[in-house]
Parts: C-alpha cells; structure tokens; sequence
C-alpha cells in the first residue's frame, strides 16, 4: 500500500526537516520503505518550499507524490496551490492561522485544523510549529507509532532543544486528537 | 678533443633528463639559466631527487618539467599553481615546486597565484618573467611594460603592468624575492631560501627573451638584454614591495618578504592530530 | 549519526544521495576532496569537509572549479584517491583539465548533480542535461566512464564502483546524479569493510630505469607510479610518447596515442557496462531509461503491466561507455522503445543510432517534476492489444 503525503509552506518553517522526520520514523524506526524528496527556491528563507514523502510496505517505484493521501499547509501560498491536488478521500491539515482563506471546490477530503503556530508560541518557539503539526498528524492519521517518530524526532534536532520540541510534539499529539474525538464537527469540506 | 674530456660529466649532469636534450629554447634565452640555478641549487642543499616534484604550465619555460630529472607534470595552462596544491596536501613530504611564466602564473592563472599564497600552501612557484606571451609568437601579457611593443601592441602597450613581488607579498607569500637572469649566484641563493622556508615561496626572474620579446624592443640580442639588466638593476633588499618598479631605467631587485607563518599543511596536520586524539 | 573517526558506517542510515555519495567514496578509499560550493552538489562538499578529516584526509574548498579539478589530479598524481563535486556551471568549468586527466590517464572521480541548464539555468531543480557534456565536453577525441545513479542506495554503491573502474583503467570516471537523486532521502545499507570491493591503480613491477609511465600492459593500461616513489617519471598533456616524452609532431605517436586512450575503454566495454533489465523477458515494448527518470519509468512499466501491457524497462547504469549490445537486444525483440529524458533528447540519439529501424519515442522533461508515471505509461498504451 502505497501512501502520499505532501507538506508546503514557504522556506524557514522547517517544512523540508518535517518531511524527512516522518520518512525516517517509517523507514528507520518502523522497517517500512520511504523516501522523502523536496524542492524549493534559491532563497534560505521565504521562498515557497515543497516537502514530499511516501510511504510504502513494497519497494518505491516513483519516489515523487502524484496525489497525495495527506496534504499539510502551513501558508497560504501553498494552500491555493495544492488544495486541489488531494485525493478523494484524503486528508487535509492547516493552520488556519497560516491560511486564512479557505475556499475550495476539493470535495470529499476531511480537513483538520491545527493552530500549530500559535501552540508553538504558547510554547515559548513559533520555530516548534512544524513539530506541533507533525504530532497532530500522528494521532490523525496514525501512520506511524508516537513512539517511532519520537525517536525519529529526537535524532533530527539539536542537542538541548529536546525538551522543547517533545512538549511540541506532545502538545500538537493531543490537539489531534482532540479533534478526531470531534471528529463530526471537524468532517468539513475542503 | 681528448678522451678526459670526452669523459667529462657536467656536474648538474644528474639533474637532467639527457635524451630531452636538446632542449626547445632559442639561443640567448634566460630559462637555461634558470634551470641551471635551480639545479645548483638543489645541489648545493643535496636535496633527494625523489622527493621533488617539479610542475609547470605553459609556455616556453613550461617545458622545464620535462628536463628536470625528477616527478614532474606539465598541466593544462594556468592550473599549475592549484596541481601543486593538490600534490603537496595529499604527500606532504614531497618538496612541490612550480615553475612557469609570467602569462601562465598571473593571466590565466593569475587567480590560483593569489589564492596559493594567502593560504600559504608550502609550494615554491618560480616565475620565469620575461614580459611576453613567447611560446605563441610575442603578444603582450600581464607584466608587459607600458608602451612596449608587441604583435597585439603594434602601436605600443596601454596596459599598465603587474608589479609581480608586490602581488605575492600582498596575497601573503612568506618569501618573495626578484633577480635577473644575470644574478645568478643571488637567484640560487634565493631558490635555495624558498626550498627550505615552510609555506609559499615566491621568486621572480626577469629573463631575457631577445629572439621575442627584445628584438622588438630595440634589443635584438641576449647580450643587450642582459646590458639592461646589468645597468638598469638595483639591489634594494626588503625595500617596500609596492616601489619594486622594472622601467627602462630602472630594475629593483632583492628580497622583499621573509617572514614565518604557519603553512596551510602545518595547520591541516594540527587540526586532524587534535581530531584523533579528542 | 556518530561519525567520528569511522571509514565505514557500517548498518542502516536515512541519509541524502549527496551525503550517501560522500559516504561510498570514504568506504573506497577516497581520502582528497577539492571542491567549490555550488547547488545542488553542496552537501557533498558539506559532508566530506566533516568526515575526510575524520579519516586523516584532506577537504580542500578551491578558489574555483578550474583549480578544484587540478588539485585532484595533483593529489591522484601524488599517490591519493581523489574526487570533487559539482553541477552544471562548475562542470563546464572542468572540461580543459578532464582532458589532461584523459591525456595524462590520471585516475579520479567527477561528481556531477546535474541542475537545470544552459548557464545558470535552475539551480535547485533537477535536469540530465549534461549527459553529452560528459562524454563530449573536453575537446579532442576520448573516452571516459559515466555512471547513472538512480536510487540513495546506488549514491554509495556506485561512487564505490566509480573510483574502482577509474583505478582500474586510469580513466575519470563521472557520476552523473540529479537534483531530486542527490537531495532525496532514502535508507542505505552501508555493508561492513571487508565486504567492499576496492580496486587500487596497479603499480609498476618494472626498475624505474625501464618504467615508461605511458607503456601499456596487454589491457592497454599503463601501470602508475606515483610522485615520490623512485620513479622520476614525467607527464604531461601534449601528445607523448610511451615515455612520456612530448611528440608534437610524429602523426604515428598521435595515431597510437589516441587510440590507445580510446580503445583501453572501448575493448573493455564489456566489463565496464552495467544494465539492470526489468520484465523484458516477453517485452513487445520497452522503456530505456536512466537515473531518475527510470523510477517513473519503472513505475510505468509496473502499471502497464497490470493493464494487460508487455512492458519492461532497460535502466541504464553506465551510460558511457554507451551500452550499445544491451540496447540493440532488447531493440531487436520489441516494437518500439520509449526513452524519457529530464533534457530536450540527448541519450536518445545514441538509442536511435543503436536501435536502427526500431522506432525510438522520446519523452522530454523540463523544470522541477520529473516524468510522471502516467505520462509513460500513456506512451505504452498504444501498444495495448
């Protein structure tokens, strides 16, 4: 089973670092095959940034997502760009902070909405945003045990920022799924 | 001729690839002499011939690392300043010393001459200057004086020249020095210097080249050249670089430059110790 | 990942193809790196500024990438294992001293992450546009060895078997890896030690007094002494003699020279070539491909299949020496060929010159995505019975 998941913002949101925490949480840390790939501008900060990763329990054929299973957005940018490109069925995860306006003709795709920049300013970093997401898509859509991308977690960031970007995690988990449990009221329509 | 003298061996014999011979420089050309002071020089240090490494570019001088009996290279034009650094970090123990010409080390590889230097890699880099692109039929180049003529300045040179030991001292070469072809017992004494200085070491000859570059500057042969030399030369040792000028009337020669910094190696080697043993 | 002072991570890791690419050329012995940052071949750099001093070697960043290529072969020339990295622009800048490489048959490795071209082009995205460039960049007439990466896996592995075919026939050796190959993180499995294939350049058995460092053993390779070992050879780039000896103006030492350079390559081909064949076995069409494009390709090939589509892919590893038998097979059995290129045609023509009256599709692909499986597929469909 093949699994799609793409995450876009814009360069400095750690959105290239979220993509490859989720790949090495299923690769390394839970024996499935992943890859993540990327692509971004020739700006360190600011430019529109593309974190792509696929999951799957065969070999990886085609390493790029086609239609992604689960598209996260954390800037508007990339929300108008993409939001159309999520498969039936598929998931759709925001900051409704990052993205305030939210029209799309994309039927049938569930969205959840997770304030991840402004958990992570109650966490004292806005810098842990993407890591509050992250949490948040775990208990979502559980494609990876906590435990699995914890470790992953743990081993993609600097040494003495661990207590930080665990609470991040930690918060953003239970955001999610505080959500799933209001899961009638959160089944919006993209 | 008798049979002793048939016997005969040319002291620096041992120095030379003797089946290269005869060499390709005109008659009255300087290079001889400075493969000459070069090989005197290694003598006189009893230097193995094992350990060195003679690279060169080209030009006509470029063909020097043919005739030198030791490990030599003769690269592509411009590059070999930035060869040598490559061999001397991967062997540290070789003595790498690069011979080439005013157009080969300061035009197309004028960039690698000033990047050697401020690093300080522990090559040696003997530049044969003799004002002019020779090997390709006389066109000017970098050190070329204003107003002189050429086949490209057939109205005479505009272009201001290169002050060669003001580049190198500038870059941060920790020896630099300048003599003629005609001062050949101080040119030994410098090649001998930078041989044994730790980091880059920089010596300029001015060589003569009348069949090129003279016999359109009003000095068609070797002798004229080395007239000027000998009359227009000052010995201005550790004089200030930037008024080290070469005019008609006056050439400043010497040593500019002999100070101690730690090579580019040396730092290299201290930065891996500290690593194994942390 | 701990590092420290290790030649081979040995085990599992999740890293990029530029740092896997670092890692594979560590495990062969690599131990000189001359390099200028340049995108997307950086992390190379990155990576072997951390780890060759690590292992008593030596990362030296170059004033450009004109000096960069000359240390390697200094370094190479001195003994060494050497390498450097770049793209597009910096390769262009290569091209004089891959021929004195070529010319002086000085072992080395090219690392070429390929960005969008011509110029400055698209620096952070993806292209296989300097295909040609590899074989023909440098002027004269040569050949060298280029191998097509298309996985983080094959990152490693094949930087390994780079430096092993360039020591073994005193060659440059390139990889040729793109954008996406070279930032794409996926797992590698790093063997342990022993179990890594490194081939050293062979050394003369001759005295120094009858070694002719151009003089060819039957293979048509000239063993390699190196500076400081006794030897007092000489080098150089004008056309010489098997003594090194410059012959500027003997049409008999230009004959033999060139086409010893030629043929030391060409007679080994079948050594040097590697393919990978997919589902050709029954193929009635057939996709060739290389580095990235040859994931969506396979991709394609696999649905094709599962629609009912004899497909099967020939993925090319070398691309030079240009697998020309490997192609012509599989040309012979099908009733056509698909090629899909990230560039505007460049292996396809050597596809087509090798394929005969087999018609060749090509599939160009320009800018930031790759061929999408589909788009392959599409062009296997019209062979659907």
């Amino acid at each position: 089973m093949r699994l799609e998941i793409r995450l876009a913002g814009f360069g400095g949101q750690g959105i290239i670092r979220a993509g490859l925490m989720l790949a090495m949480a299923s690769c390394i840390y839970e024996g499935k095959n992943a890859v993540q790939t990327q692509s971004y501008g020739p700006e360190s900060r600011g430019g529109a940034c593309k974190s792509e990763v696929v999951i799957s329990d065969e070999d990886i054929d085609y390493p790029k997502v086609v239609e992604p299973d689960i598209l996260v957005v954390l800037s508007q940018e990339a929300y108008n760009a993409y939001v159309e490109t999520v498969k039936k069925g598929g998931l759709l995860l925001l900051d409704p902070g990052m993205v305030p306006l939210r029209e799309s003709k994309n039927v049938g795709v569930r969205v959840f909405m997770i304030p991840a920049a402004k958990i992570a300013e109650q966490l004292g970093k806005t810098i842990v945003a993407n890591v509050v997401m992250l949490g948040a898509l775990v208990s979502i859509t559980k494609i990876i045990g906590i435990e699995a991308f914890r470790k992953s977690l743990l081993s993609n960031i600097p040494k003495g920022t661990e207590k930080l970007n665990l609470a991040a995690l930690r918060k953003g988990y239970e955001y999610g799924k505080k959500l799933l449990e209001e899961a009638d009221t959160s089944l919006n329509i993209a | 001729m008798t049979k002793k003298q048939l016997e005969m061996k040319h002291p620096y014999e041992r120095f030379l690839r003797k089946e290269r011979m005869p060499h390709i420089w005109c008659e009255g050309c300087g290079n001889g002499i400075i493969l000459n002071c070069f090989a005197r020089a290694l003598d006189e240090l009893d230097i193995d011939l094992n350990n060195v490494v003679v690279v060169s570019g080209i030009g006509c001088i470029g063909r020097i690392s043919g005739y030198v009996n030791a490990d030599s290279f003769h690269t592509t034009h411009g590059r070999p300043i930035a060869f040598a650094t490559g061999a001397k970090l991967a062997k540290p123990e070789l003595k790498v010393v690069v011979i080439s010409g005013d157009g080969d080390l300061f035009a197309i590889g004028g960039n690698h001459f000033i990047h050697a230097a401020r690093r300080n890699v522990d090559i040696k880099v003997i530049c044969a200057n003799n004002f002019v692109y020779g090997m390709t039929g006389g066109q000017y180049g970098p050190t070329t004086p204003l107003e002189a003529w050429t086949t490209t300045t057939p109205y005479g040179n505009i272009e201001q020249a290169f002050n060669l030991v003001h580049l190198a001292a500038a870059s941060g070469a920790v020896y630099v020095a300048r003599w003629t072809a005609l001062h050949v017992r101080r040119l030994t004494e410098s090649i001998k210097k930078a041989l044994q200085k730790e980091g880059f070491s920089f010596v300029e000859v001015i060589s003569q080249c009348p069949e090129i570059y003279g016999r359109h500057n009003k000095m068609k042969t070797a002798i004229s050249m080395m007239k000027w030399f000998k009359e227009a030369s000052e010995v201005r040792n550790f004089s200030d670089p930037a008024k080290a000028d070469i005019s008609p009337s006056r050439i400043i020669v010497g040593e500019f430059v002999d100070v101690e910094k730690p090579s580019y190696g040396r730092l290299l080697r201290e930065m891996k110790a500290k690593l194994q043993t942390e | 990942m701990e590092t420290k002072n290790k030649a081979m991570l040995s085990g599992q890791h999740f890293m990029n193809g530029d740092v896997a690419c670092a890692e594979g050329a560590i495990a062969v012995g690599c131990r000189f790196f001359a390099g200028y940052p340049i995108t997307p071949a950086t992390e190379i750099a990155e990576r072997m500024a951390r780890r060759l001093p690590q292992v008593s070697g030596v990362y030296i960043q170059m004033e450009d990438e004109l000096a960069s290529i000359a240390a390697v072969l200094g370094a190479s020339n001195a003994g060494t294992k050497a390498m450097t990295a770049t793209s597009g622009p910096g390769f262009s800048l290569m091209m004089e001293n891959i021929g004195l490489a070529v010319m002086t048959e000085t072992p080395c490795v090219i690392v070429d992450i390929m960005r969008g071209g011509p110029s400055t082009g698209q620096p952070t995205m993806p292209g296989q546009q300097d295909v040609m460039q590899a074989r023909w960049g440098s002027h004269g007439d040569y050949e060298i060895i280029a191998l097509t990466p298309s996985s983080v896996q094959e990152m490693f592995d094949l930087t390994i078997e780079a430096f092993n075919l360039s020591e073994t026939y005193r060659v440059p050796t390139f990889l040729l890896a793109d954008e996406i190959i070279g930032h794409m993180w996926e797992r590698v499995n790093i063997p342990s030690a022993k179990s890594i294939k490194v081939v050293n350049r062979k050394k003369p058995v001759t005295p120094p007094s009858e070694y002719g460092p151009f003089k060819p053993d039957e293979d048509l390779v000239p063993p390699m002494a190196c500076f400081g070992e006794g030897y007092r050879f000489h080098a150089t780039g004008l056309t010489h003699d098997e003594y090194g000896r410059p012959k500027t103006d003997s049409a008999e030492v230009q004959q033999d020279l060139v086409q010893r350079l030629c043929e030391k390559i060409r007679r080994n081909s079948d050594k040097i070539v590697k393919v990978d064949r997919v589902l050709l076995e029954d193929a009635e069409v057939a996709v060739v491909a290389y580095g990235i494009a040859s994931r969506a390709a396979l991709s394609a090939v696999r649905k094709a299949r599962a629609q009912g589509i004899k497909a099967g892919l020939l993925r090319l590893v070398t691309v030079w020496p240009f697998p020309d038998k490997q192609v012509e097979e599989v040309a012979q059995k099908v009733k056509a060929l698909v090629v899909p290129e990230m560039n505007y045609g460049q292996i396809v023509r050597e596809v087509r010159r090798v394929a005969k009256e087999t018609p060749v599709i090509f599939l160009s692909k320009l800018g930031e995505e790759p061929h999408k499986p589909l788009e392959i597929l599409d062009a296997l469909g019209e062979f659907r019975k």
